[in-house]
């Protein structure tokens, strides 16, 4: 029997971790990558309610959290390919003019 | 008994490999890191009967996105990231101030919640695809049609985006693709 | 279950071991097919000095891999180097733990099935074990450092995550069909013969189309011709097992054979109605039959993947990703979608 504030919690760690991430990391893939940390933690607190309502709507809610990652990852890593081109750097703190 | 041995387990490898995104310095290894992530969030979903999410999980999420991820790593070939004077006072800041914010989190949500449950597995509650299926495709048929047509806009917003400047996608002859150089 | 738990161990160990064994010798037995097959329709004889037939051939290679030089050149990425055989043999190998083989056995009273687990969901985690098999391949081109094995890698995962879709979906057509993901249910659905004498097959029940869309999508999964581009040496040097030697490169070859191996089974149980078949004799010998007649449908579905590969040239890189996505992919929705149709309408 695990209680489902210990899933809460975890979820809540993550979920700081990607923040963490989001702020300190400067490749701009990387930042990228703790978005999807922050989202994978928001799932996994989705489920934990899901059961302790036994509903299902929580699970169907984290499938569509799954599709709308999908396609902003996509379009995301499709706008880092458009930056690499122009200004041939991943570096956040590089990437600060808009027009070079 | 071994559930919370299981969940102690995936969830201990689940905040290691996030840690270690945190701390490597190639995009590669923070995106293997995220990889064991999401594969140790399978099997968290899986102790809590959602099998269903579980795989779906594991197909798109660490099988499909984060291979669009590291295809991007692999192309765009960035190397380490180096330390700024910004990402040393983001750390300085930042680590305090997430953790103010994860444990105010985790305590609302634990000690704000009305009817708190045990998981455990032999409940019978399990989100088999057939269930899911039921909801998805009765109360749920609006949201299901809007992100397929989300999925083609974002399909074909990436395809314009991605593609060398002075083309344009899908019409006129696109520039001729690197590996064909070789032939 | 009604087994006790450290019986339950104890078989489910049993049945790991002889499942590992078996697959690996059918791996090792799988090569000398190959060579022995496309041997003959090339008008030659194949391996046929090392032992009778040439029989110990696929021992040989085994003991000349282990004795070769096992060279790490010294400009890769080492860490995922040598992770990415070992990924790709550990995935290709546990896909094989979901496939049932039988019907239910009693031994000494003990009963269980001839398979490793019963998941509900079994398709679905072969279908992401393959989802993840791309990793092997896409790290092992990117952490050599070499051009020739990254193009390979990014091809061959290029490849691989598109034939994904095509697979998946002529998959579904047989999900509508039979209305439940795990493989045991599915099987059983196509027991029995229809017009006396036809069997129950979804080959035969209209699923022909989805089983060419499959085969199309499987070759092209497992890198295999006439899709193998990515490993051609003509094209690429060894394209993403370039820098790799001895067991590394044993591994990456054993790994791609037991894709094969593992393609062909969730071909005969989703279409070629796994292992139903005449049963005749006494009771032990009932045991055995479906085993039989399961190894013997996947044996037909090797000996094509071999046939094929000895006579098809192999397609160039865009005609390989046009075919993928401009003819599979439709053939395999309108197919999901002409299946739907006549479920609901039969219903």
């Amino acid at each position: 029997m695990v209680p489902v504030a210990y899933y809460l919690v975890l979820s809540a760690i993550l979920f700081g971790l990607g923040v963490l991430g989001f702020l300190v990391k400067r490749n701009l893939i990387t930042l990228f990558m703790s978005i999807e940390l922050m989202l994978n933690a928001v799932n996994l607190a989705f489920v934990a309610f899901a059961w302790q309502w036994k509903s299902l709507n929580g699970q169907v809610f984290v499938f569509f959290v799954m599709v709308v990652a999908a396609a902003e990852a996509a379009v995301g890593l499709a706008i880092i390919i458009a930056v690499f081109r122009t200004r041939e750097t991943l570096n956040v703190d590089k990437v600060n003019l808009l027009k070079l | 008994m071994l559930q919370l041995v299981l969940f102690f387990v995936f969830g201990i490898i689940a905040v290691g490999a996030a840690v270690n995104l945190l701390a490597q310095r190639h995009p590669i290894n923070s995106a293997l890191s995220l990889i064991v992530v999401m594969a140790s969030l399978a099997t968290l979903f899986l102790l809590m009967g959602a099998e269903f999410l579980a795989a779906i999980q594991v197909i798109v999420y660490a099988g499909a996105i984060m291979v669009l991820f590291v295809f991007v790593i692999m192309l765009l070939n960035a190397g380490v990231e180096d330390r700024t004077p910004g990402s040393r006072v983001a750390m300085l800041l930042g680590i305090p101030a997430v953790v103010l914010l994860a444990g105010s989190v985790a305590w609302t949500l634990v000690a704000r919640n009305p009817y708190p449950v045990g998981v455990n597995l032999t409940g019978g509650f399990v989100g088999s695809p057939s269930a899911i299926a039921e909801l998805l495709f009765r109360d749920f048929l609006l949201p299901f049609e809007v992100t397929s047509i989300l999925i083609l806009i974002a399909i074909m917003g990436a395809v314009v985006l991605a593609s060398p400047a002075g083309t344009t996608a899908g019409t006129g002859s696109p520039e001729q693709p690197p590996a064909k150089a070789e032939e | 279950m009604g087994l006790s738990i450290t019986t339950f161990i104890v078989v489910t160990v049993i049945k790991i071991v002889i499942a590992l064994i078996v697959m690996l010798t059918a791996i090792a037995y799988s090569t000398w097919l190959e060579r022995k097959v496309v041997g003959h329709i090339q008008n030659r004889w194949g391996p046929q000095r090392v032992g009778p037939f040439g029989l110990l051939q696929p021992l040989a290679d085994g003991l000349k891999f282990i004795f070769k030089e096992d060279l790490t050149p010294p400009y890769v990425y080492k860490p995922l180097y040598l992770a990415a055989p070992i990924l790709s043999l550990v995935l290709a190998l546990t896909s094989i733990s979901l496939v049932p083989i039988g019907n239910w056995v009693t031994i000494r009273g003990v009963s269980t099935p001839l398979e490793i687990t019963d998941v509900n969901i079994g398709l679905l985690i072969i279908l992401g074990i393959t989802s993840l098999s791309v990793y092997g391949v896409a790290l092992a081109g990117w952490s050599s450092n070499s051009k020739y094995s990254l193009l390979g890698g990014l091809r061959a995962s290029a490849q691989m995550v598109s034939y994904e879709i095509a697979l998946g979906l002529s998959l579904v057509g047989v999900l509508i069909m039979s209305g439940s993901l795990n493989l045991r249910e599915i099987v059983d659905m196509q027991s029995g013969h229809m017009w006396a004498w036809i069997p129950r097959w979804n080959i035969f029940r209209g699923q022909i189309v989805a089983f060419f869309v499959y085969l199309a999508a499987a070759f092209a999964e497992t890198n295999r011709v006439p899709f193998d581009l990515p490993e051609a040496e003509t094209e690429l040097v060894a394209g993403y097992h370039t820098e790799y030697s001895s067991m590394k490169f044993a591994m990456f070859f054993m790994a791609e054979y037991a894709n094969m191996i593992t393609v062909a089974s969730i071909a005969t149980l989703l279409f070629l109605g796994g292992w139903h078949g005449p049963l005749f004799g006494p009771t032990w010998l009932q045991d055995v039959l479906p085993v039989f007649w399961f190894v013997l449908k996947v044996f037909c579905f090797i000996f094509l993947y071999i046939w094929i590969r000895g006579t098809l040239p192999r397609f160039r890189y865009d005609q390989l990703m046009a075919f993928g996505w401009r003819v599979l992919f439709p053939i395999a929705v309108a197919n999901v979608l002409v299946t739907s149709f006549i479920v609901a309408l039969k219903k």
